[in-house]
């Protein structure tokens, strides 16, 4: 199953959910516009909701990593909520779990960006 | 089971579904059905997009096998060789935030073996899963 992103705001942040596979030639393509576009709009806080992705290969992490750093280099934030038990460990085999900041309830993370 | 396939992602789709039932039928567990189907995705990302970058008169050549002890799955390419010894850790402090260079590391860890061979021109990946530990035990 290829990616689908929809957009919400949520307390100034936007909140990107996503669902299906981040993946070279499915999701990273989209992934990457979505963040840039973002980015573009000079949107400051965004969280990438993660909860019904499940699939993440090697280019996906790129991408994720990717759009951190974008993020970071704008002065905006990019955070993580809700990794499927698949894409959290991906995460943690390849240290990027200690890059991102991820959380495990909405409510949580949107506060974290105050 | 072998075939030859031209160097699209739609090869790259086929392989994997090739992969996932092929694990499935060899009775490996969920974790290691997604290791094993993980491992051969990225090994055939790798041929078409590094090895044979996409060109049509190239392809990519996949094989499965079981041999009652262990999965043996190999994936080779057509084009300029890859030294696996040259490859950056991604682990690294100063890589862990580069956009690539994760592909053979995730092979290498969710397999029980890998080696790689160069066929001049190309290189040839074997990927081995031992049976005993990583079938369903119920």
């Amino acid at each position: 199953m290829a990616l689908t992103i929809a957009s919400r705001e949520v307390d100034g942040v936007t909140v990107l959910d996503l669902s299906g596979r981040i993946t070279l030639g499915e999701g990273s393509v989209q992934l990457r516009e979505a963040i840039r576009d973002l980015i573009g709009k000079g949107q400051k806080n965004t969280l990438l909701n993660m909860g019904d992705v499940n699939y993440i290969d090697s280019s996906g992490l790129g991408e994720l990593v990717s759009a951190y750093t974008t993020s970071k280099n704008q002065g905006a934030a990019l955070k993580l909520l809700s990794l499927t038990k698949k894409v959290k460990d991906v995460l943690q085999l390849t240290k990027l779990y200690t890059v991102f900041d991820i959380y495990d309830d909405e409510a949580s993370a949107i506060a974290s960006f105050k | 089971m072998r075939f030859a396939l031209s160097s699209t992602m739609d090869s790259v789709s086929k392989v994997e579904a090739a992969a996932e039932k092929f694990a499935a039928e060899a009775g490996l567990d969920e974790d290691e059905r997604f290791r094993t189907t993980m491992a051969v995705r990225e090994a055939a990302v790798n041929a078409v997009l590094h090895g044979n970058d996409y060109d049509p008169d190239k392809q990519i050549t996949v094989s499965f096998e079981n041999n009652g002890k262990d999965l043996v799955i190999k994936i080779s390419d057509q084009g300029k060789g890859l030294d696996p010894d040259t490859l950056p850790d991604p682990l690294a402090p100063d890589n862990l935030l580069r956009g690539t260079g994760r592909g053979i590391f995730l092979i290498r860890s969710f397999m029980d073996e890998v080696h790689f061979r160069q066929l001049h021109p190309g290189t040839e990946l074997t990927l081995v899963k031992h049976l005993a530990a990583a079938q369903k035990t119920t």
